[in-house]
């Protein structure tokens, strides 16, 4: 292929949001689509190929903009490229989508690209709403006056998109006139740049004259008035919304759990049938426990990340997001955060991984960073095990006021310190992390639209596939070293344990699934997390911590419910699912210092805290540096949530005990 | 008169802009001097405010209507 990339025509997709450009896009490309970046900056690029009659066609789209007065990063990409002929991705021709509902204002930006000097095609899409809307758009007179090609389509079912194909192939004419023919003589940029839009504006205006007839029969926008009336409503809009939330949430915590459990009884199953099939040694252990089960972890978010993408999808599509962002903007504006903030926090309840991922739709740089700093302050579903297993561990099932029980009341304030320390931490760095641009909330009320399901669709593969090859590649890493490190020692530990629990004084008095269990917690005493654990003892004893639980914060920064897998090891309890036996270990366990119980109510709630506040969760961090392409944020992200939960863990011990 | 004292339903004429940064991005999505806008809702809130112009519907906050400068038309 690399000889031929020459030869690839590149075709920039422009325009400006809600003009249907990504479903133009998803149409002429279908599902041969790349994720990059643009050259020299983090922001997204879409490109897709596809063939018109023989000739390599690579469509690159450009992020949704109004304008080549670029404001922010995502939009100063359009100028940059059209102005820099050597770049890599300056386009042979521009693709203009023009929301044809919507024609004076999408013909600002369109002129000002045909101002530059680049051949121009301009597609007017939605034509069928236009056609029952109350004007109407003589298209001839129209591509004659700009001096540019125009086709009409309706993206949505494909009208028109075969003729808009053949032309692009076709040799294109450099635009004949500027719209703005005379340059304004102002050495303010900003002056001038203000005056030149209003000539701008001006000019179409003109033209618009001579093309675009008032309609009688037209029935205008009154549908999406009325839909409005009911989803800006002060108290059913509001209703709606929390239903909306409700779904959401539900869809991510409880219906995905059906095929997570499949995912991970596939895994263990080919795991096992490698183990039992492959020459037992060290790559077949590193192949299965460590890259495997890293994988495994990537794949089993695939259910929750598709659920959440499909509502986003669908919520964006019909226009209903931008309705959210206008009801709840007022109260989390004092946080720092976005209406858009309120999707990703609360998926963050049932996930913080594709909670983040879907903090894309907040335009604001500074809004997007504050809502993924603090989403995974969200109590995830990953902490309950944690905090079943400790609740139960210390807290009495008794009826509080008579009817509330006192182990679900806890659990519940758990639930709401997360919440707290989110909007707590939202404020504050608010005030410390420095606005790239400033925040502007003036935004586009799209009309309501049926939601076209192929970009849906389109979206949730493109979701999945930037989490299982950007995050993913992390993940596997990350959980390979954590394998490594409980499974392995320094020296001849482990040949040692071995020996000493396969001697005949052990097997005398235990059974074979006892040694196992004996030699399993032997082994991860001894192995590096072990003695990371040891070694961690003196900084952690404060929060009540010993060196047990050392292991577990090691081996839990997997996920946080690996802590009750490595509790159950530790404590010798073959099956982790069985958390009654954990419990029991865990309540006899005596701290030998103090004679008294290891598990007090200080040292659980201690813990609880701790996981709380803590960024206990590789996969979390390897999202956040993803969306962010920096392990700035999820390096400063791990630090804080880390001294927040310290410190924490440290005041519940310490007043407590 | 600002935008910010425009109530639901009443049409107004944009005549000028004093926030010259905001007056650029009021400009580009057409809210062009001597355009009409209708002032179609305020959210539950109270803020932001949705007005419609050139043929679709804008929202901004209270705040950035106060730097929008119009004159008020006839209403019905």
């Amino acid at each position: 292929m690399a000889a031929g990339t020459e030869k690839t025509l590149k075709i920039a997709l422009a325009g400006n949001p809600n003009s249907g450009k990504s479903t133009l896009f998803n149409i002429l490309t279908g599902l041969n689509q790349k994720i990059g970046n643009f050259p020299g900056v983090t922001v997204d690029k879409k490109s897709g190929f596809a063939k018109i009659k023989n000739i390599a066609v690579e469509f690159i789209d450009f992020p949704g903009s109004y304008s080549l007065n670029a404001l922010s990063e995502d939009e100063k990409v359009l100028p940059d490229v059209l102005h820099d002929k050597n770049n890599s991705v300056h386009p042979y021709v521009v693709l203009y989508v023009a929301d044809a509902t919507n024609i004076r204002r999408s013909l600002f930006l369109c002129t000002q690209i045909m101002d530059t000097g680049i051949p121009v095609i301009l597609v007017l899409n939605m034509i069928d709403l236009l056609e029952k809307s109350d004007e109407a758009i003589d298209v001839a007179k129209l591509a004659e006056e700009l001096g540019i090609k125009i086709f009409a389509v309706t993206a949505r079912d494909a009208k028109g998109i075969e003729e808009l194909k053949l032309a692009l192939i076709e040799p294109l004419e450099l635009p004949k006139k500027k719209i703005l023919s005379e340059e304004t003589n102002e050495p303010d940029k900003a002056k001038k740049q203000r005056t030149e839009t209003i000539q701008r504006y001006k000019a179409i205006g003109e033209i618009l004259k001579k093309t675009v007839a008032k309609k009688e029969s037209g029935v205008g926008s009154s549908v999406t008035k009325k839909i409005d009336d009911i989803l800006t409503h002060r108290i059913y809009g509001f209703l709606i919304f929390f239903a909306v939330l409700f779904l959401v949430f539900q869809s991510i915590f409880s219906w995905s759990a059906y095929p997570m459990e499949l995912i991970e009884q596939l895994f263990s199953a080919g795991e096992e049938f490698l183990l039992n099939h492959l020459p037992a040694g060290m790559l077949t252990k590193l192949l299965v426990n460590g890259i495997l089960a890293g994988i495994s972890g990537v794949v089993v978010f695939i259910p929750q990340i598709a659920l959440l993408f499909a509502f986003i999808g669908i919520l964006e599509d019909t226009g209903y997001m931008a309705r959210v962002s206008f009801i709840t903007d007022r109260l989390l504006r004092k946080f720092g955060l976005n209406g858009r903030s309120v999707i990703p926090l609360i998926s963050g309840v049932a996930c913080a991984v594709p909670a983040i991922m879907a903090t894309r739709t907040i335009p604001n740089w500074k809004e997007r960073i504050i809502t993924i700093m603090v989403t995974p302050l969200m109590s995830c579903s990953a902490r309950l095990p944690v905090y079943t297993l400790l609740i139960s561990l210390v807290v009495p099932s008794e009826k509080v006021f008579g009817f509330l029980n006192l182990q679900g009341v806890i659990l519940m304030a758990l639930y709401m310190i997360g919440f707290i320390a989110a909007i707590l931490t939202a404020l504050l760095m608010k005030f410390i992390i420095k606005a790239r641009e400033r925040s502007f909330f003036i935004m586009e009320l799209p009309v309501y639209r049926a939601p076209r399901w192929s970009s849906v669709g389109l979206g949730i593969i493109e979701k999945v596939k930037v989490f299982v090859f950007e995050a993913g590649k992390v993940i596997v890493a990350i959980s390979i070293v954590l394998w490594v490190l409980s499974s392995h020692a320094p020296g001849d530990r482990f040949q040692k344990i071995e020996e000493q629990f396969r001697s005949p004084e052990f097997s005398q008095h235990h059974t074979p699934e006892e040694l196992d269990k004996l030699i399993a917690t032997e082994k991860l005493e001894q192995s590096y997390a072990g003695i990371m654990g040891h070694f961690m003892e003196p900084a952690i004893r404060p929060l009540g911590f010993d060196w047990k639980i050392g292991i577990a914060l090691v081996t839990s920064f997997a996920a946080r419910e690996v802590f009750v897998g490595t509790m159950a090891t530790i404590y010798s309890v073959g099956d982790e699912n069985n958390t009654m036996s954990i419990r029991e270990k865990m309540q006899a366990e005596i701290n030998p210092e103090t004679g008294e119980k290891r598990y007090s109510t200080a040292v659980a709630f201690s813990l609880m805290i701790f996981y709380a506040f803590a960024m206990q969760c590789m996969s979390t961090i390897a999202i956040v540096y993803s969306e962010t392409k920096s392990w700035k944020w999820p390096l400063l992200q791990f630090a804080y949530m880390s001294f927040l939960a310290y410190f924490s863990a440290l005041m519940v011990y310490q007043l407590m005990k | 008169m600002k935008l910010s004292e425009l109530k639901p339903g009443q049409t107004a004429i944009i005549k000028d802009f004093s926030d010259d940064d905001l007056s650029l991005r009021f400009l580009e999505m057409g809210c062009v001097p001597g355009e009409e806008i209708l002032l179609e809702r305020i959210a539950p809130l109270g803020d932001p405010i949705a007005i419609r112009v050139s043929g679709y519907s804008l929202c901004l906050r209270f705040s950035e209507a106060e730097s929008i400068l119009i004159s008020t038309t006839e209403n019905k």
